[in-house]
């Protein structure tokens, strides 16, 4: 090097690095928010899935199993046992599309830009998951609908909304799990296809949409233990009473709160360190 | 990466004696991709407010340096500073200072120029009044205004590029890196480009470029770094580097064939032949003499007219990365039995994806 070398400690600021303040970080969750949902207002089409979703998914089940599971002309009997249950359901397929968008915002350069601003880069990710719920949001309101019109009746409002917030909760930590495999796996296929092959038996072995009592020994001992059947279950009874909750609800929250702590983190991780 | 194994063993002069310092200071970095050394004990100094260009071929390791300095890659050892900041250690501040406008347009397709940049304002803690002023002041400055409400996905490729400048821009940063900023752009708009950036160095910014054009290099940088499978193979000023690799070469076409000859000896008499002799090229019925500067150049054409020469043709070019290469290094930039530059292009893809 042409310029004298000095040997003085290399630091010549303060080593100190400050972190990002709270308003800011406030500021720049927004700031990612308001990003997406420009695309919405951009691309109309990308709500398809959570408007239509709802709709097939629920007139799909209730006529052409409800006959067969609660016997026939018993529709509505069906429509009060599988609705609660679609709320999980959901919950999941939208956490799945929280992957497979985030990677495709991975292979173009604007994550390269993000990552290079003065913001905690789990500002993005949180971005991300907000607008997921308010989609979630939009597609469980749609299910109600539908399945008020199809007969659906709720005795108890409050626990209707507690239902809500329940399968919000838990959809927002299943999110945590695809972003982290929407940062780390190669392409937006490999997650759709790794995600129906754990989602799909998670949604059928568990009683989204039937009771588990006519199942084999070993089925019913997974669905006892799957998350999605407390959450159907505590959902069913906040909506309906019945049936004693806590426990389910209990059991839920606990998944939640277990899956965030271990998966939030990893993807923040990931996230920071991707090449 | 344990922090520790980054302590600096090296002395850095941040602060050298004759008052300019460095904008970036680079020493011995090392960047493994698997068993592939991306950069190998890179050693590099910008001054502030000048523009270094790095120069080398594809899998050189430019991006990895730049992705180094950007804090998106976390050098294996080594040190780098940015602006005083420490690329591993002080990441968030390094930030704050600055802009990087990759090889791929890093703005949002979906969203309108304007809504790009004032969401760059707002994540850069600009209030919203000053983060839209600053958008179209900058739409204004790189002439976007009238696509400014339109999807960034619909701009041309020139379009999209200065997007992307003017994005690296809102926060004013003090070092930019501009990561072969031309590379797919046709000609006009590569000047388009290179206009922005010669005016973005005139605000004082200190820039670092890399490109895999000499000719770029030469258009916007004053002092080169020529890299090759991540080592630092030469390092100076443009013209020392040109003066070391032939300059670049006038190819000049008499009007009359017969003149070939007459005109190689009126420019050996003259003494402007540079640093090396006037070559007749018979083939193409042109003669070529290495020059060093505009002002040869010039000397040249009126060398030729005094001896009553009249000319054709009269171009001028610069030697090519290959050539640079072949004279630097004694192999191609870019020769087929170059395994190691493949390889560690493919685990940069590879990480990359």
């Amino acid at each position: 090097m042409s310029a004298t070398v000095i040997d003085v400690p290399a630091q010549t600021r303060a080593t100190d690095d400050p972190r990002v303040g709270l308003s800011a970080h406030i500021r720049h969750v927004r700031a990612l928010i308001r990003r997406n949902v420009l695309w919405i207002r951009q691309d109309p089409e990308s709500m398809f899935d959570v408007i239509l979703m709802p709709i097939v998914f629920t007139l799909l089940f209730v006529f052409v199993f409800g006959g067969a599971i609660a016997g026939k002309g018993n529709q509505d009997v069906y429509v009060n046992y599988v609705v609660p249950g679609l709320m999980a359901m959901m919950g999941m397929n939208i956490a799945m599309g929280v992957g497979t968008g985030f990677n495709q915002d991975f292979q173009t350069g604007v994550m390269d830009r993000f990552r290079s601003l003065p913001i905690s880069r789990a500002s993005v990710l949180i971005a991300k998951i907000s607008v997921e719920i308010g989609r979630l949001l939009v597609a469980t309101a749609i299910l109600l609908a539908v399945g008020f019109m199809l007969g659906l009746s709720v005795s108890n409002v409050p626990g209707l909304f507690a239902a809500i917030g329940l399968s919000m909760v838990f959809g927002s930590s299943v999110m945590w799990i695809f972003l982290t495999m929407g940062v780390v796996m190669k392409n937006a296929q490999a997650i759709q296809g790794m995600g129906f092959l754990v989602l799909m038996p998670l949604q059928f072995g568990s009683s989204i949409f039937s009771p588990p009592s006519t199942m084999p020994g070993w089925l019913q001992a997974f669905t006892d233990y799957n998350p999605l059947s407390s959450l159907a279950d505590a959902a069913r009874g906040l909506m309906n009473g019945g049936q004693p909750v806590a426990h389910d609800v209990m059991v839920t929250l606990l998944w939640s709160v277990v899956i965030t702590a271990v998966m939030a983190p990893v993807a923040i991780h990931k996230y920071r360190t991707k090449n | 990466m344990a922090a520790g194994t980054l302590v600096p063993m090296t002395r850095i002069d941040d602060n050298p004696t004759d008052g300019v310092r460095n904008a970036v200071t680079v020493r011995g970095l090392v960047k493994h991709y698997g068993e592939t050394k991306a950069l190998d004990g890179v050693d590099l100094d910008v001054r502030e407010g000048t523009v270094r260009g790095v120069l080398g071929p594809n899998g050189a390791g430019k991006t990895t340096l730049v992705r180094i300095l950007s804090t998106l890659l976390t050098p294996d050892s080594g040190r780098a500073t940015v602006a005083g900041y420490d690329v591993v250690r002080q990441p968030r501040s390094l930030r704050r200072v600055i802009g990087l406008t990759g090889q791929y347009a890093s703005v949002d397709e979906k969203l309108s120029g304007r809504e790009n940049l004032y969401m760059i304002g707002r994540l850069l803690d600009l209030s919203r009044k000053d983060a839209r002023a600053r958008a179209d002041g900058l739409l204004e400055r790189f002439s976007l205004t009238d696509a400014a409400k339109r999807p960034a996905s619909t701009y041309s490729g020139g379009m999209r590029r200065r997007l992307d400048l003017a994005a690296s821009m809102i926060g004013s940063p003090s070092v930019l890196y501009l990561d072969e900023p031309t590379t797919g752009l046709d000609p006009r708009t590569r000047n388009e480009v290179w206009s922005e950036v010669r005016r973005m160095v005139g605000d004082g910014v200190t820039v670092l470029l890399t490109t895999q054009y000499m000719e770029e290099a030469e258009q916007l940088a004053s002092e080169l770094t020529v890299i090759d499978r991540g080592k630092v193979i030469a390092n100076g000023g443009i013209d020392e580097l040109k003066a070391k690799v032939g300059g670049r070469a006038l190819r000049i076409r008499p009007a009359d064939p017969l003149e070939l000859r007459p005109t190689a000896t009126a420019l050996d008499d003259f003494g402007l032949t540079g640093p090396g002799s006037a070559v007749v090229d018979t083939a193409t019925g042109t003669v070529l003499v290495p020059i060093l500067s505009d002002e040869q150049l010039t000397a040249v054409v009126g060398a030729l007219s005094a001896r009553g020469i009249t000319l054709a043709d009269l171009s001028t070019e610069l030697p090519s990365l290959d050539e640079v290469f072949l004279s630097l290094t004694g192999h191609r930039a870019t020769a087929p039995d170059d395994q190691q530059t493949t390889q560690a292009d493919r685990a940069y893809e590879e990480a990359a994806v």
